[in-house]
Formats: C-alpha cells, structure tokens, sequence
C-alpha cells in the first residue's frame, strides 16, 4: 500500500494544489512542499529502516503491491520496490523537495497550475521508477513527459517554445519506439507461452529468437539513450535544460535523465540479456565518445546553463559506459552517478537560477569577480565544480571511479578513453569558476549573498555529496541485492564484432 | 597509538571552522586556529616519532571506518603510520607549522586573510591523507585534494586573470597525470584485486617476474601521476606559473611537501618499480634529464621565485635520480633536507619580496646586505645548503650521497654521475647568481618595511634545520652514519652499491665540491655565463615546452570547440526539421482551391497509376 501513496499523494496533492490556487496563490507552494517533504521523510525512513547489509542480502523486493486492471489483456497495476528504486525514490523527493524551495521567488504567474505540472511530474517520476508492469510503464512514462511540457513552455525563458516542443518530439519520438518494442515482446512472449501479460516478473523469462531480441532490445534501448541521454539523441537537452525555469532544469537533469539509466538497468539489461551482450562494446563507445564529446561541447559553451547541460551528456556517458561492462563494480558505480550527477548537476542548477535572479543573465561573459560579493556562494559553486569534475571526497569521485575500474575489466582501451575525459571535465569545469567568481568584476555589484532559504537549500546539497564521497556504503548496501537480477544473464558466448550471415 | 587520527583531523578542522565563520573570528583568531591546529597535529608526529625512535612501534594501522567495500573489492579509510610516512608527516606539520606562522605576518594586510588559512589548512590535511593512507585509492583522495588546495592557492589573488590561468594550469596539467596513475589503480585493482597498499606489494612479486608487461605498464603509469605531481618531464610546465601564488604557498605547496608527492609514490610503491626495470630507468633519466633542463633555466630567469621554482624541479629530479638508481632512502634524504632549505629561501625571498613593495625582478634588487642583515644571512644559508657547500649544510650530505651511489649502485650509471654533477654546478651557479644580483652591488629599490618576528623567527629555525639536518646520515668516508636509512629501512630496501672504493668516494666528493666552488667563484666574477641570447630566451621560456603543448593541444583542442560550438549533430536534426517543414510547403503549395489544378491532379494520378497497371503487365 505503501507503494502506491507513493505516487498517489503527488498526484492528489497536484489537484489539490491546482484547486486551491483559486483561493491563494501562495497555498500551492505549502501544500507542494509539505507533499514532498512527506514523502521524503516515508522514503528515507525506509532505507534507514533497511540500512542493514545482512537485512538487504536476503531478498531483493522490499514491497511489492498489485491490483488487477486490465486482465483481458494481461495488465495489472503492479508495483515493485528494491533497493535501487527506493533510492531512486529518495533521491526524486529530496530534489522534489528542492525544486519547490527554488521555485519559491522564481514562480510568480499561474502558480496553481505551475505546482500542479511540478507534483504530476514528479509523481509521474515516481511511477516508472516503481512500475513492474510495462504496460503501466508506458503509461507513466508519458505522465512525466506532458507536465514537463508545460513546465519548460509556460514558465521558461526567451526560447522556452522550441525547446518545449524540441524536448516532447525527441522524448515521444523515442517512446514510440519503446511502446512498439513492448508490444513486441508482449505478442513474442504470448506466442511462445501462450499467456499475453505486460507483467515485468513473466516477461523476464521469454524466450527470443537472437534477431528478435535484438531488435526489441534497440526500442527499448533508444527510448532510454534519447532520454539518457547520449550522443547522438542529445540534442534536446541543452535546449530544454536552459529554456526550462530552475526547478525545470533540476528535475530534468536530476531525475529526468535517471529514468532513461534506470530504464537501462532495470529493463534492457535484464530482458535482453544476449542481446546486450552483443551490443555492450559498441555501446560502450558510444558512452566514451558522449563523455569526450559532451565535455569538448560544455567548455565551449558562453551559456551557464547551456554550459551545465552538456556536462550533463558528459556525465551520463560514464552510465553508458559502466551499465554495459557487465561487473557489479561498474554497476554500483552507475547507481551512484545516478544519485550524485543528480545532486550535483541539480546544485548548479540552482546556482545558476540564483545567479539569474540576481544579475538577469546566463551569459557567463557577463559575469566575472563575483566572489567579493557573493562569497558563501562562491564556497557552495567550488564544491559542486569540484564534484563535476570528480574530486575525490565527493560523491561523484566514487560513482566515476567504480565505473571506470568495472569498465575497464570488460573494454580496457575504451575506458582509457573515458578517463581521458577526467581531464576534459577539469578544463570546463575550472573554467566555469573562473568565468563566474573570479577575475575582474565589469560593474561594482552590490550583490546579496545567499538568501536564508538558499543556504537551506544548499547545505543539504552539500552534505549529501560530501557524505556520499566519504560514506558511500548505505548506497552500495542498497543496490548490492538488485545487482544479481541484472547479472542473471546466460554465460556469455564470445559474439565477434563482425556482422555475420543470418539465416 | 589510536590518537594518529588526530594529525589529519586537526587541520580539516580548522580548515572547517575557517571556513564556516570565516569573517565572525577576527585576524587573531583566525591565526590561532589556523596555525594552532597545524601546531597541535606536529606535536602529535613529534609525540608518535617519539614512540617509533624509542622502537616501541614499529608501524601502526588505524581503520577508522569502511570507504567502500563492493564484493571482493575493499577500500577503507584507514591511517597507517611507519617510518616512511612518519618522515613525511614530520616534515609536512612542522614545516608547515613554520610556513603558517610566517604566514600570519606575510599575509597580515591581506582582506583575505581568512580565506588563506582555510586553504592553507585543507591542504596540510589532504597532503597528511596522501601520506597516511594505507590504500590507494585514499591516497588519491589526498593526491586530488592536494592539486585542488594547490590550485585554489597558486588563484588565491583571484581579481588578476593571470593568476587563474596559472592555477588552471597547475591542476589540469598535473590531472594528466592523475589519469594515469588513475589507470594504473584500475589495472591493480583487476590484477591483485585490492588497493591495499600492503596486499598489493605482497602480491606483485607472486604474480610477476621481474620485467613483466603488465607490472612495467602499471609501474610506467604510476610513473606518469608522480612526475605530473611533481613536475618532472614532461609535464614540469606548470610549476614556474605556479609562483602565481603567495610565497607562502611557494614553500609550502611547491617546495616543500606536495611536489614531492611523486617521490613518496614512488617510494611507497618501490616493489613495484624494482620489477619493472624499464620503469625504473626511466625514473632515473627523467630525474637526470629533469635535474639538467630545469637547471639551465634556473640560471636565465630575473624573477627570484622563478629561478627557485626551477631549481625545486631540479632537486626533484635528483631525488627521482636516487629513486631510479634504487637508492631509495636516499630520495627521502634528500626530501627531508630540501623542505627545509627550499622553504628557508622561498621565505626569505619572500621577505625580501614585501620588503621591496612586490618586486620579484632580481635585477631591480641588490644591495640588500646590510638593509636587511637578518634575511641575508638566512638566505646565504638557505643558498649553501642549495648549492651543497661541503660539511656544514645539510644539502651537501643529501645530494653528495645521491651524486655517488647514482654511479656506484647496482641500477647506477657513470652518466648519471655526470650529470648529477653537471647538475652540482649549475646550482651553485644559479644560486649564487641570485645572493650576488640581490644582495651585493648597488641598491636599486629602497627596502620600506622589515619583516617581523612572525616571518623571521620561522627563518631562523629553518636556518638551523637547513644545517644540522644533513647530520642524521654520513658517508662511509665522513664518519658514516645511517641514522635516517636504518629508520626507513623497514619500508625502503638498502641500496645496493656494487663497487666503489673510499678512495673513489672521496674523488666524487671532492669533485663535487670543487664545482660548487668553481660555480659560485665564476659568480662573484662575472654574475653571468657568456650565453648566446637566443639560446637563453629558450631556456628561460622553459625549453620551449609551453610553446609546444600550446600548438599541440591547446589551440586544436580550443579549435575544436570554438568551431563546434553549435554542434554539429544539432544540424542534422535541424535539418530533418527543416525538410519537414519544406515538403509542408510544397505539399500545402497544391492546395491552391483552383479547380483545374485538382482535376487535372486527379487525370494525371489515374495516368500514372494506369501506366503502372499495364507495364506491370507487359514489361514482364
């Protein structure tokens, strides 16, 4: 039951929101924040319940809970939480809770309705990271992406229409694909089995013809990589991350993009076993070139946000990288990038939002010498610079430093090549410092330092990475039980890179 | 024993406070906490050297709690100390003690003062971790947490674009370097499975005989981190940038502990290099190599902290000359000696710095002598510790040691004997060149202000150090004495020397000292070496070294950027967008509302079709 308030009370506490805006138009906030604070509070005294290693090894599932729907056709409302959804969870209402603190200043207009799009997202968000229905995936999969819409084109800025309309295309361009490939392996596996069912647990098992697989596995798989997102379906994101109002952009590139990783994870690895095996190495170079390539792209950047969003395609590369290696150390190491690029990149949303309401401007060369005035934020942006480009002691360091040791088991020369994208990172990342705090100031800015709710804001950002890069073991706990279900695959044969004959 | 987790958590504690109430504490409280949480954490090292000399411990491991530990892989936060880290952490806090009282009187006027001793203290702690972790990957957390202090430090006055750009520089050239020793973890990790530093020396010479590929691969990247932290070849570039910094940070930072990282990895990982010979050498002709360039361009530079910053890149390569000849306490040796010296004069030049209003352009100094005896005479120490003047420094038993055995041990070569003597006289050279250009001949800019008893007092006892401290080890020929290689000897290998008489021994020092005098009597009388003018603009830009990195990846990887700044890939669907949209046009272009138009559409659609039935049928 548990699960299900889980994505009820968003959903509910949105209309409410929507309803009561009539009224007063600061009520929306309180309710949004309350909602998600609830929520938080649920979720992460669960995992504290759980935080035990013995207690996380007997089984994978924590909870599960299933309703019938739609049984002619084999759909049940069915959800499922292990450990990787639950901090998933965690990590959806701790940036929940943060994007409507950002949103406090920000949101002036429509606040109703503007609140109402932010909890269907997130509730949407939640939904696809409990669903073991696929069917009910699809459903929630769409949930997020209509709010969304409206979020970046109702509330953005200057060019918030085509990035809107950019970002839907793209996203239902490749949700298409996944809608096609689900229904795929619904008809493949009633035809084999004779039972039609959408359910997550029996699909698991179905036996695929190599060809079939493998072309079910690339619907899945592109429908995930657009939304990862990685090279080449990336476009989207600088233009929606920038164009999206902060709390926009925190949760596209806080939880947004996790869904497309998660998505990864928990159903194309675990479907499509041989198929994956078949592609990992190519897609593991797809991986290594979005690092280099993100990276190279963010330090051209003159946008802050522009800047940010191609770390961001740098950054969800290193998933790429280490979902296919195919070695629990990769694996945990993708589950942490998750959870800290979207701390992190999150924080230099928010810093760049803040930034904006200060000075009106993302242009980074507008900036410059804003330490003097603004020093504690100056402190809080070298954290999440230093974490962006993986400083050891915060927990992006860890997440980029166990996919790199798992990948390099499995494809040595192309994680050399990811490494090489440690270096890259320090070159965009230092220079968003420099542009932004130091130097020279062009005017005498009479600036205010970070506003009381912004150090509310940020000191929980920073705890958690730090605590993240020195304690990252209740993380680690917490995916360990989820981590055999995706190695559960046949033993690799050694497929050749070669397109051989089929018959 | 279990207090050792007290040296580093002093200084993250003060660096912590400083941080947090930065601006709420005042100058003086700001000195006390910065200075006294290093000065705590030194008499701790002092109290634990204490327990180790006595020979009660002989090594102590602290777990203090689990990192991470994924199946088989295991990497914890654990402290170990023995006698290899004991000396580093010794120099590190009480140098560093030193430095940060000659702090609170260079920095006293500066507005950011707090913010300084934050750094300065984060930096002591990351710099304890680099040497305390029993692991690592914990070392790398220091190894990291060193480059950024080192680089928040060497911008620390941020309003001058250039001061950036050298920090800048400093973090991402050295970051090559980590990214090697970044791929040497992870092939360690797949070899031996652990990070542990003991399990993997344990397991190296079981899992490869000496030479192995994979062992000189990991040997050879590990080789990479160190000389990027160390600015050795290739990647010495930015060190000299590096004096963008305040001079404190110039001891500290550049002279006496972080840049000899390189140096304790090595060290530390000694097993690992002795199996792989080609690494090895290498250690030792990038250190010959390193020690004779940085030389060279030592002696053309006019700006003082320059000239020291070269001659730090060329003490460092003597000590990867002793690692690579396998002479490994002697590294340490030289280690231990050079932070005292090389901070002596880096403060002193500091002194001298303030006192002449920011001019760091020896040829506008001179004359100094006797308007400020006190840091004159310091600095003339600080110089013949430098240059090794027999018997009295102590850089003369460190580097008199290094100059024999890079011949006489079993890895040693005549060549190398060369040019650590080469290496001999052009540091007499150049450092003799700067106590002429500074402190004789006519004063060229009036001294307005004398250090204090903050920045002088430090001097002094650096100045003693910089005598007494070659003491702790003599040569055969002077007493022989190895107090400081039997202490390391449980962690560091003998040498071992081969052949080599006293009488031989005595020519080699003899010899070197003769060139130490010859180098500082061609000083007095000529203050310059007959030069050719281009070849002296090459060596003071450094070897043309910038110039080349800047052509070969600066400016592409710049390039590259600047022209793909829109993205490329963006284009094509753009693209896609924008053929949708003209075959819209062309499409909606029909639909005209002309009835003509739509009959005669519909005749020749019915042709077309028609055509198509009948050739289908025909052509067959």
């Amino acid at each position: 039951m548990t699960l299900f308030l889980f994505i009820l009370i968003p959903i509910a506490g949105g209309l409410l929101a929507w309803i009561t805006a009539a009224w007063n138009k600061e009520l929306p906030r309180w309710i949004a924040l309350l909602v998600m604070l609830f929520e938080l509070v649920l979720a992460a005294s669960l995992w504290w319940q759980l935080d035990d290693a013995a207690r996380w090894s007997s089984d994978q599932w924590i909870d599960t809970f299933q309703r019938p729907w739609m049984p002619r056709f084999g759909i049940s409302f069915s959800l499922a939480m292990d450990g990787l959804s639950l901090l998933m969870l965690v990590l959806t209402f701790f940036l929940g809770t943060l994007s409507v603190l950002v949103s406090w200043n920000e949101i002036k207009e429509r606040t109703g309705f503007f609140h109402f799009n932010l909890l269907f997202v997130l509730g949407g968000i939640t939904g696809v990271f409990l669903t073991m229905d696929l069917f009910l995936f699809y459903f929630f999969w769409e949930v997020m992406l209509i709010p969304m819409y409206f979020l970046i084109g109702i509330w953005g800025h200057a060019n918030r229409t085509y990035a809107a309309f950019k970002f839907f295309i793209f996203t239902q361009a490749g949700g298409l694909l996944m809608l096609l490939a689900i229904l795929g392996l619904y008809f493949v596996h009633a035809h084999s089995t004779g039972v039609f069912t959408f359910s997550y647990f029996e699909l698991l098992d179905t036996p695929l013809e190599q060809n079939v697989g493998r072309w079910l596995m690339l619907g899945f798989l592109i429908a995930f990589i657009v939304k990862l997102p990685a090279i080449p379906f990336h476009t989207w994101l600088p233009d929606a991350h920038t164009e999206a109002p902060t709390a926009g952009s925190v949760i596209l590139a806080g939880l947004l993009l996790k869904t497309g990783a998660y998505g990864i994870l928990r159903f194309v690895i675990p479907l499509f076993p041989e198929a994956s095996h078949f592609f990992a190495p190519w897609i593991m170079l797809l991986g290594a070139v979005g690092i280099l390539y993100g990276g190279k792209l963010a330090y051209a950047q003159t946008d802050f946000k522009r800047l940010v969003a191609y770390t961001s395609v740098s950054h969800m590369g290193f998933v790429l990288l280490g979902a296919f290696a195919f070695n629990a150390l990769a694996w945990q190491g993708v589950v942490m990038q998750m959870i800290t690029h979207g701390i992190s990149t999150g924080a230099l949303f928010m810093i760049a939002g803040s930034l904006y309401e200060r000075l009106h401007t993302r242009e980074l060369g507008k900036m410059g010498g804003l330490w003097p005035a603004l020093p504690r934020m100056g402190v809080v942006s070298m954290v999440f610079v230093m974490a962006s480009l993986g400083l050891p002691g915060l927990g992006n360091f860890i997440a980029e430093f166990l996919i790199l040791v798992g990948s390099w088991q499995a494809q040595p020369v192309i994680t050399i090549a990811a490494t090489i994208g440690l270096v890259v990172a320090t070159i965009y990342s230092l220079r968003i410092m420099q542009k932004i705090f130091f130097g020279v100031s062009h005017r005498e800015y009479k600036l205010p330092d970070l506003s009381i709710r912004e150090g509310l804001m940020m000191a929980p950002l920073v705890i958690a990475i730090i605590w993240l890069g020195v304690y990252p073991q209740p993380v680690i706990n917490a995916v360990k039980p989820t981590i055999p279900a995706i190695v559960q695959a046949p033993p690799v044969q050694p497929v050749p890179i070669a397109i051989h004959p089929t018959k | 024993m279990q207090w050792i987790y007290l040296i580093p958590a002093l200084p993250f504690l003060g660096a912590l406070i400083l941080i947090l109430f930065s601006g709420r504490i005042g100058k003086m409280g700001v000195s006390l906490i910065g200075c006294g949480s290093i000065g705590i954490a030194a008499l701790i090292t002092g109290i634990a050297g204490a327990q180790f000399i006595s020979g009660n411990v002989q090594s102590f491991v602290l777990p203090l709690w689990n990192w991470m530990q994924i199946g088989d892989f295991n990497a914890g936060i654990t402290l170990n100390l023995d006698p290899l880290s004991l000396a580093f952490t010794f120099v590190i806090t009480f140098v560093g003690f030193l430095i940060h009282v000659y702090s609170t009187g260079y920095m006293a006027d500066d507005p950011d003062f707090s913010r300084f001793f934050a750094c300065m203290n984060l930096f002591v702690g990351a710099m304890l971790m680099l040497v305390l972790a029993d692991n690592l990957l914990l070392m790398y957390f220091g190894w990291e947490g060193v480059g950024l202090c080192s680089y928040l430090l060497i911008g620390f006055w941020y309003k001058d674009p250039a001061n950036g750009a050298a920090a800048r520089k400093a973090f991402i050239v050295t970051r090559v370097g980590d990214t090697a020793m970044a791929i040497a973890l992870f092939m360690l990790v797949q070899h031996t499975g652990s990070l542990q530093l003991s399990t993997v020396l344990a397991k190296a010479p079981v899992l490869w005989t000496t030479g192995d590929t994979t062992v000189v691969t990991i040997a050879f990247l590990l080789l990479g981190g160190a000389v990027g932290k160390s600015a050795q070849l290739p990647l010495q570039t930015w060190l000299p940038d590096a004096m963008a910094g305040p001079t404190p940070v110039s001891a500290l930072i550049h002279a006496a502990t972080m840049v000899t990282a390189g140096v304790y990895l090595i060290a530390r990982t000694n097993i690992l290099f002795t199996l792989s010979p080609a690494a090895q050498a290498t250690v030792a002709i990038v250190g010959a190599v390193t020690l004779l360039i940085a030389g060279c361009s030592a002696f053309v530079q006019t700006d003082i902290k320059r000239v020291l910053a070269y001659s730090t890149i060329s003490q460092i390569g003597y000590m990867f000359l002793a690692l690579g000849v396998g002479a490994w306490s002697a590294a340490i040796f030289h280690f231990i000696t050079h932070a005292f010296f090389k901070a002596l004069l880096f403060m002193s030049a500091g002194a001298i710095i303030v006192a002449l209003h920011h001019e760091q352009d020896m040829f506008k100094m001179g004359g100094l002598r006797t308007k400020l005896r006190g840091v004159f005479i310091v600095f003339l120490i600080g110089s013949a510790s430098l240059a090794a003047l027999p018997f009295v420094t102590a850089g003369f038993y460190s580097k008199d040691q290094i100059v024999w055995l890079a011949w006489t041990s079993a890895q040693g070569h005549i060549a190398y004997w060369l040019a650590a003597l080469l290496g001999a006289f052009m540091t007499a050279m150049y450092t003799f060149r700067m106590v002429f250009l500074v402190f004789y001949g006519t004063e060229k800019t009036h001294v307005h202000h004398k250090p204090g008893n903050s920045m002088m007092i430090p001097l002094y006892i650096l100045a003693v150090l910089s005598t007494i401290a070659g003491f702790i080890e003599l040569p055969h020929t002077l007493g022989h004495l190895t107090l400081l290689s039997d202490f390391l000897a449980p962690v560091l290998p003998a040498v071992e020397a081969h052949h080599g008489s006293a009488a031989m021994e005595w020519t080699s020092q003899g010899i070197a000292a003769l060139l130490s005098f010859l180098g500082i009597y061609l000083m007095w009388r000529f203050l310059s070496i007959p030069v050719v003018d281009g070849l002296k603009q090459y060596w003071k830009s450094g070897w043309g070294f910038d110039a080349a990195y800047n052509w070969i990846f600066v400016k592409p990887f710049v390039y590259l950027a600047r022209i793909n700044r829109h993205d490329i890939i963006d284009r094509l669907y753009t693209g896609l967008a924008t053929l949708t949209r003209s075959l819209h046009r062309m499409m909606s272009a029909t639909q005209s509302g002309i009835l003509r138009w739509y009959i005669m559409g519909i005749v020749m659609g019915a042709v077309v079709i028609l055509s198509v039935i009948i050739w289908r049928q025909y052509a067959v």
